[in-house]
């Protein structure tokens, strides 16, 4: 069976250059980056290349980049240390109602130790209001971590905006970036944030690696304690061949931005037009202007969406009911329901994400499958 | 879409269904497996539970050798209120309920079926030693299955009898040594897997009415333990930790061996005998029986029973009372510990004729 991979929110191929980069690190290159031997001066090279050219990726200074196990690990350590180092129980954190399980139940973790989040609400688009974060900012918030695109349903935030009243109230601000990296640009200078998290495997890098950008003079948060590995920062052995591949995906990605991802745009553009077209009682959960040219979310009324993935799966296509993250639960998704999603609508929906994998072919042969398998569905 | 055509596998990682899946897989069906998560990972009790998670990834890697699509249906909520409640609600009024029974009918055959209709397949196949038979009229029956001391018929009466057409037992007409070294021959990574039959209740006898008498936060019942005289010998903790024909854990000492004989959950007494025929029952009442073979409405017949799974059948006469829904069941020679809430079958040779709850025990 020929199968079509429309799930890369989830998780992405890598990159056969990406592999070819790493493949020494993990035969002769094997030394520790910590080493003062030839072995481990080979991998220390490795990772400082990496480490500039994930810098680069984000307009950042290589100084600037703590490697973490992932994107999970990288808003812990934001959320988590910043806790830690510049606040105390009582101390508030502002965040969002569709943020990344891995911030919202860092968030929860937190208020079990008596910090108070506050969770922005968000319009049928997604997008929070900037005027309502100002209005929720008081002397006791230490935190405001807004995330730059939705796994879910690809909007993006209004991060420089939502910064910039931070930064004029004297407020860290962090952004969760793990799925916006290697979709639209990212320029953190532009942005304005403190605190930025990646994670590679979700453009065509290895997984179990991120990063976590702490802006330099930002006091840099630790979760893990340990060696003197990334300055103090992150400690335990560097991961150095994903490092490695995580340098390469940066470089790639950042080459192929603006040209692939007009691309991947227009597919995504006919994959919702062509479905749309044919299938009724669709809902699109999107903000138009402001959405990841990968993404589409939509609503398939009366239709449970975990029926509707399987059956797709089962013709070969490869598609999610939301965030991979949490596809154990039936739980209609948080995310929609923030966006004022009936129950249903919540429950009966599949996201298709796209890479630069993907062919017109691929989105003709979705199209035309989808209209027969939900009628038969709805019965 | 598949050619071929598509049977939805109900797989539990054990070697039974997962031999199943292979069987049709060689007679060139469209395989699809799935798995039911019944309790919440932390619940299971014990990495064998065939609810747990080591389960799923025994089918997971049983359908990943076999090359088929498999898919984990989250039955958690249903499990709780139809199998779990149901349970308790026996338990708390003095009867021992016989869960498989319950889950087999509504999640197994009545939940997973319906979606395996929905994941384009008419039809359902498990790993059960049961058979279906055909009638000349071309409507299915219930059979044992060909290995007798493997046989779960028992626990399979209470299928809706419209749904068995859409039901198939691949293993049913084989033996366990059979499926077993099959399983080794195919290659299968559980061939030599443990049981996993009714393992979701592995922590049976007191512990597990005791564990669904917390989950569901319910007041405990305790009453007297009374002799066949209705003489008090002490109190106990609660009748739901007591099932006829118990003799383990009773938590009095009489300084003799004795049995619980019976329940009334009104007065909450606990009847205890210290004869060992004071088990003895010369039949039963039975409610909301299921025929599969005929209602025999008005008429009495013959047929052997079983009231328990392990029990060798016995001979029997059935009175419908009129309703087919409550007959009585006169045995030929008596049975011991003839318990309240567990199934009787009735069966003509290898073939069930239907089946029913036990409601009391008769002299």
């Amino acid at each position: 069976m020929k199968r079509i991979y429309l799930d890369n929110n989830a998780t992405t191929r890598l990159h056969p250059e990406v592999l070819e980069e790493m493949l020494p690190y993990l035969r002769e290159h094997y030394g520790n980056p910590s080493s003062i031997h030839w072995f481990g001066q080979e991998a220390r090279r490795g990772m400082d290349r990496a480490r500039e050219r994930v810098a680069d990726f984000i307009g950042a200074s290589a100084d600037e980049i703590v490697f973490t196990s992932g994107g999970t690990e990288a808003d812990n350590e934001a959320l988590l240390g910043i806790a830690d180092s510049a606040g105390k129980p009582g101390s508030r954190i502002v965040t969002t109602a569709v943020e990344h399980q891995a911030v919202l139940n860092s968030c929860r973790y937190l208020e079990k130790k008596g910090f108070v989040v506050t969770y922005l609400p968000v319009d049928s688009r997604g997008r929070i209001d900037p005027g309502v974060l100002a209005d929720s900012i008081d002397d006791d918030v230490i935190l405001v971590s807004v995330m730059l695109a939705n796994n879910e349903v690809g909007t993006i935030q209004p991060v420089r905006e939502a910064a910039a009243i931070a930064r004029s109230k004297g407020i860290l601000f962090h952004t969760d970036a793990v799925q916006a990296a290697g979709r639209i640009p990212l320029d953190v200078r532009e942005l304005g944030v403190d605190l930025l998290s990646l994670s590679a495997h979700k453009f065509h890098g290895p997984k179990g690696c991120g990063a976590l950008f702490v802006r330099s003079g930002v006091a840099g948060p630790v979760l893990i304690h340990g060696g003197h590995h990334e300055r103090r920062r992150r400690a335990g052995t560097e991961n150095v061949a994903a490092i490695v591949g995580f340098g390469q995906a940066c470089r790639l990605a950042g080459m192929r931005l603006g040209e692939a991802n007009s691309v991947i745009g227009s597919l995504r553009d006919r994959l919702e037009e062509g479905i749309v077209e044919r299938v009724a009682g669709v809902k699109v959960n999107r903000c138009v202007e402001h959405r990841l040219p990968n993404t589409s979310n939509m609503s398939f009324e009366g239709v449970d969406g975990q029926l509707l993935a399987m059956n797709l799966d089962l013709m070969g296509i490869a598609v999610s009911t939301g965030s991979a993250c949490q596809s154990d639960t039936r739980e209609p998704s948080y995310v929609l329901s923030a966006m004022g999603c009936s129950t249903g609508q919540a429950t009966g929906c599949l996201r298709f994400s796209l890479s630069a994998d993907n062919t017109a072919e691929e989105i003709e042969s979705v199209v035309a499958a989808l209209p027969e398998l939900v009628e038969g569905l709805r019965g | 879409m598949s050619v071929s055509k598509r049977i939805v596998t109900a797989m539990s990682g054990g070697v039974d269904s997962s031999v199943a899946a292979a069987l049709l897989l060689e007679q060139g069906f469209d395989v699809v497996g799935v798995s039911l998560q019944l309790q919440a990972c932390h619940e299971s009790v014990e990495g064998r539970s065939c609810c747990g998670t080591d389960a799923i990834a025994q089918a997971r890697a049983a359908a990943g050798h076999l090359g088929i699509h498999h898919y984990v249906l989250d039955c958690r909520q249903i499990f709780e209120k139809t199998v779990l409640l149901r349970s308790w609600e026996e338990y708390s009024r003095g009867r021992t309920p016989n869960p498989c029974v319950i889950c087999n009918e509504r999640i197994k055959f009545g939940l997973l079926l319906d979606y395996a209709g929905s994941l384009g397949s008419g039809k359902l196949a498990t790993g059960h030693y049961a058979r279906i038979g055909v009638r000349k009229n071309g409507d299915a029956f219930l059979m044992r299955g060909a290995d007798a001391r493997k046989d779960q018929s028992y626990f399979l009466f209470s299928i809706c009898p419209d749904r068995l057409s859409a039901v198939i037992f691949p293993v049913g007409g084989l033996t366990k040594d059979t499926v077993r070294s099959m399983a080794r021959r195919m290659g299968l990574p559980n061939a030599d897997r443990q049981e996993s039959q009714d393992a979701c209740f592995a922590a049976k006898g007191t512990a597990y009415p005791e564990g669904l008498r917390r989950r569901f936060n319910e007041a405990v019942k305790p009453g007297p333990f009374l002799d066949e005289q209705g003489r008090s010998l002490g109190m106990h903790s609660g009748i739901h930790r007591f099932t006829v024909g118990q003799r383990r854990g009773l938590g009095i000492a009489l300084g003799s061996p004795a049995w619980v004989q019976s329940i009334d959950p009104r007065s909450a007494s606990v009847f205890l005998t210290t004869r060992k025929d004071g088990l003895i029952a010369r039949g039963l009442i039975a409610t909301d029986v299921r025929w599969h073979a005929f209602s025999p409405r008005f008429k009495r017949f013959r047929c052997t029973v079983q009231v328990r799974y392990n029990q060798a059948p016995v001979f029997a006469t059935v009175e419908p009372d009129g309703s087919a829904t409550t007959v009585r069941v006169r045995f030929d020679d008596p049975l011991r510990a003839v318990t309240p809430g567990q199934a009787v079958v009735f069966f003509s040779g290898d073939r069930v004729l239907g089946g029913g709850w036990i409601d009391r025990s008769e002299q």
